[in-house]
């Protein structure tokens, strides 16, 4: 018999993916008031492999817990955790003040969090994305595998299950990698680990009855002190853009002017 | 003519490079609802890709049939003159500048005339030897008046994006362009009206827009290249119809230039204004037979903040008019689109695309649910309220709701996947329908019907008939009845016409909802419109263009 799996998925809420980015008038940070927010889309992923692997029911799954770690919004990504098929979710309360006043979570603190939440609640697999798109540190999970002392497989494009190991095929420059790692352990998901499933509305209303804990940071002893500063943030130079000429005339005189011809 | 962008602005907000972007590959872009629906036997050419743009040459058909040689019962109407070295140099005088003008009279210039006598589909195709672009209101006076004056006929044209042949020539008619007039005029934050001119893409005048909040009152696939000026003159209806009325209302005021150069100067940016008859009316879906607008006031709504997408399946016709009247109760004025798809239509998304389809099992027919509205936890409660409610009374057997703008978009897609697909065996027959609701999808059952036992359905080589769909702006009860085929066949063609036109005449539809008539739907117009009706027409055709030299041989 192989051990069962309690599955911690940590879910971020970042500015939707298909919305482009505005930098505010300061030049500190993006702007995101009045910004449609989303589920971090890797950890769509996340949520999905932990619902297809109590689907596959070998090893069975006692439990997929959600996390999710600053202001009072992230409930809704939380609840389409749950709409996905996660069974309850925790919300670490940062209120939007805190952040206001010290900064997002930096990895190290989301790592240190997330190690403190696997010993309370005891779980031998954590899936995380390989990085968010907001910040794209592509830290945390090898950060917590560090910290546990676990095994980690990061960019896992497949995931497979022999008894108490995993092997998990990983994309790297060129071809593919596969691992096999004991569990308990730490694995950040991929594109093409799956493709996510739609909030259906029969689960969308379930999961609105499942439990949704909310806790602080101080309720795991966390220590959240920042060590990174933001010095500027700038948008990518903008595109030349093309002129027109009226006519053939007109574009021979630009070339001239450019000394192309 | 660059190839034609059916340029989605969702596909212009991608953001940095290391997003995912591969993470829905098969995504579809949003080339909005409803392209291509012109109503008779057409290949599907110009399908968008997936960046957005069109790809290559606008269709695989080499040669496009002269319109004269496949309506040989068309005739050029010897009232016109005939173009003259004289007539050349007075408009080459006229514009100034070289690219003002194409004259393929004095010389040969065939290719670049060709993307002024085609159109989009490749189906119609005149013999003009000029083109002309005027750059103002006032050139387009006097281009008018001296065509009048010498009983030249003209072709005025937009973005040449028309569905029924209106925007090309038939015979020699002299194509007025008018893509030089491309400016925003003005614009007015605090009413938020719009004064373009009539050359203006619609795709730039909403990004214009969108800058200051605001949208465009209209939407469709051809944005990237249709002017607005088109769009009035064809009165377009498109996707945000259902949310912001049609063009009848948006549009305040319109200037244009009659055929004998008068400038009518009715550009109002008044919403109120009852000082006798409302001529401009004329104009909006006037399809150019009377004049040529070169100017459009229009009253443009705030741009909504927060929108949401859901996607149903539904057990019977009669369950997706419940689920219709349940959204206009309870999501009333955050509904911005309510698009029906039949079973069969998503059966053949899903065997060309062979993508994940949003729900589990396959439902008789399918809806998709847009909502736009200002304040998203606004929105969320009412959006949520319903679903439950339409979940819970059993209208709906099963649904999913987009988590974010991606999902959005791949939900979109199934909806706006549909005419390409259809094209994917060889060609469509295609009918754009005004039916009143309680009987829209009937018609798709009747011809489904009548199709089978004539034995024409099939799956396999030896049927013409792939599959008989039904889709549309259920909001606006405008049916899109298709008819995917192998070929085209005359028996199939002698039982849908004119079974269809009649089915419709029946029941007081229209057969022709929002491409307009041009060249071909002039012969049908009398299964929409009493004798009556059409005779006032032709009052006001004549009473404007008195020697007939504006887009002759089309319209009424
Ligand atoms: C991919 C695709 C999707 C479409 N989707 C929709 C849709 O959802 N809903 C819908 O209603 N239609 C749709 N259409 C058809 C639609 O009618 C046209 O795309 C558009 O409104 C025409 O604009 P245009 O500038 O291309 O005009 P053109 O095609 O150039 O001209 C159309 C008609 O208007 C006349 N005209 C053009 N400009 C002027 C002017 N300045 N003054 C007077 N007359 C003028 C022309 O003579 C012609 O009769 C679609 C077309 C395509 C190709």
């Amino acid at each position: 018999m192989s051990t069962a799996l309690k599955i911690l998925v940590p879910v971020k809420r970042v500015i939707d993916y298909a919305v482009k980015p505005r930098v505010n008038s300061a030049r500190t940070a993006i702007e995101t008031a009045g910004v449609k927010h989303s589920m971090n889309p890797f950890d769509e992923l996340s949520i999905e492999a932990a619902v297809r692997m109590r689907e596959r029911g070998t090893p069975a799954v006692t439990d997929i817990l959600a996390l999710s770690a600053g202001p009072p919004k992230c409930v809704d990504v939380l609840r389409t955790a749950m709409a996905m098929g996660a069974d309850r979710s925790i919300h670490v309360e940062i209120s939007d003040a805190e952040v206001k006043e010290k900064g997002e979570l930096e990895p190290l603190g989301v790592a240190k969090l997330l190690k403190s939440v696997v010993e309370k609640e005891e779980r031998n697999l954590v899936i995380l994305g390989k990085q968010s798109i907001d910040d794209d540190s592509n830290q945390t999970g090898q950060m917590l595998a560090g910290l546990l002392g676990w095994g980690q497989a990061t960019q896992a494009s497949k995931i497979e299950f022999e008894g108490d190991n995993v092997s998990v095929t990983r994309e790297v420059d060129g071809g593919v990698e596969t691992l096999r790692c004991p569990l308990p352990m730490v694995i950040t998901t991929d594109l093409r680990l799956n493709e996510p499933r739609y909030a259906s509305l029969p689960n969308i209303m379930k999961a609105k009855k499942k439990k949704l804990e909310k806790m602080t940071l101080q309720d795991f002893g966390v220590d959240d002190g920042r060590r990174l500063k933001t010095l500027k943030v700038e948008e990518p130079p903008a595109r030349q853009g093309g002129g027109k000429v009226e006519d053939v005339d007109g574009m021979i005189k630009k070339l001239k002017e450019l000394g192309a011809i | 003519m660059p190839p034609l962008r059916l340029n989605p602005t969702l596909f212009n907000r991608c953001r940095a490079s290391s997003r995912p972007r591969l993470l829905r590959p098969a995504l579809l872009p949003r080339f909005l609802a409803a392209q291509a629906r012109w109503s008779s036997a057409t290949t599907e050419p110009n399908q968008p890709d997936p960046d957005g743009g069109t790809q290559g040459a606008p269709s695989s058909q080499k040669h496009i049939k002269y319109t004269s040689e496949s309506y040989p019962e068309i005739k050029r109407d010897s009232k016109f003159g005939g173009l003259s070295e004289k007539h050349v140099q007075y408009f080459k005088e006229l514009l100034g500048t070289e690219s003002a003008v194409i004259d393929g009279f004095s010389q040969d210039a065939t290719d670049d005339l060709e993307p002024f006598n085609s159109d989009w589909m490749r189906k119609y195709k005149g013999h003009t030897k000029l083109v002309v672009k005027p750059g103002s209101t006032e050139e387009v006076s006097k281009v008018l008046k001296y065509c009048n004056y010498n009983m030249l006929a003209v072709v005025p044209q937009g973005g040449n994006s028309g569905l029924v042949g209106g925007s090309v020539p038939v015979f020699d008619e002299i194509v007025v362009n008018m893509s030089r007039m491309n400016k925003i005029r003005d614009f007015d934050e605090v009413s938020g009206t719009l004064v373009v001119d009539a050359g203006c893409i619609l795709e730039v005048a909403d990004h214009f827009l969108a800058e200051k909040n605001h949208i465009f009152p209209l939407d469709l696939g051809a944005k990237g290249s249709c002017q607005i000026g088109g769009n009035v003159a064809t009165n377009a209806g498109g996707l945000r119809l259902l949310r912001y009325g049609s063009l009848h209302g948006n549009v305040l005021g319109i200037e244009a230039v009659l055929p004998d150069g008068t400038v009518m100067d009715d550009l109002s940016r008044l919403r109120k204004n009852n000082t006798g008859y409302d001529i401009k009316q004329l104009f909006i879906g006037g399809e150019g037979t009377i004049g040529i607008i070169t100017g459009v006031s229009i009253q443009c709504p705030q741009r909504s903040k927060a929108s949401n997408v859901a996607f149903f399946g539904l057990e019977s016709f009669g369950k997706v008019q419940q689920a219709f009247c349940a959204a206009k109760g309870q999501l009333s004025e955050i509904l911005s689109a309510f698009e029906l798809m039949d079973g069969p239509s998503q059966d053949l998304v899903h065997r060309v695309t062979d993508k994940k389809r949003p729900l589990e099992g396959q439902h008789p027919f399918y809806c998709l649910i847009e909502t736009s509205g200002s304040n998203p936890d606004h929105d969320s409660e009412k959006l949520e309220s319903f679903l439950e409610n339409v979940m819970g009374e059993e209208i709906v057997s099963d649904g999913v709701l987009a988590q974010d703008e991606t999902q959005i978009q791949s939900l979109w897609s199934w909806r706006e996947g549909i005419p390409e697909c259809l094209g994917h065996w060889g060609g469509v027959y295609k009918y754009d329908l005004s039916i009143p609701l309680p009987e829209l999808y009937k018609l798709v059952e009747d011809t489904r019907e009548r199709l089978t036992s004539a034995g024409l359905v099939g799956d396999d080589e030896t049927h013409p008939v792939v599959g008989v769909v039904g889709y549309g702006h259920m909001g606006d009860s405008n049916l899109h009845l298709n008819i995917a085929t192998r070929r085209f066949d005359k028996e199939v063609e002698n039982k849908l016409e004119p079974f269809v036109y009649e089915w419709i005449a029946k029941r007081n539809g229209s057969i022709s909802a929002e491409h307009g008539l041009g060249l071909a739907k002039k012969a049908f117009i009398g299964y929409s419109r009493s004798e009556t009706m059409i005779r006032l027409m032709k009052q006001i055709k004549e009473l404007y263009d008195p020697n007939g030299i504006m887009n002759p041989y089309k319209y009424i």
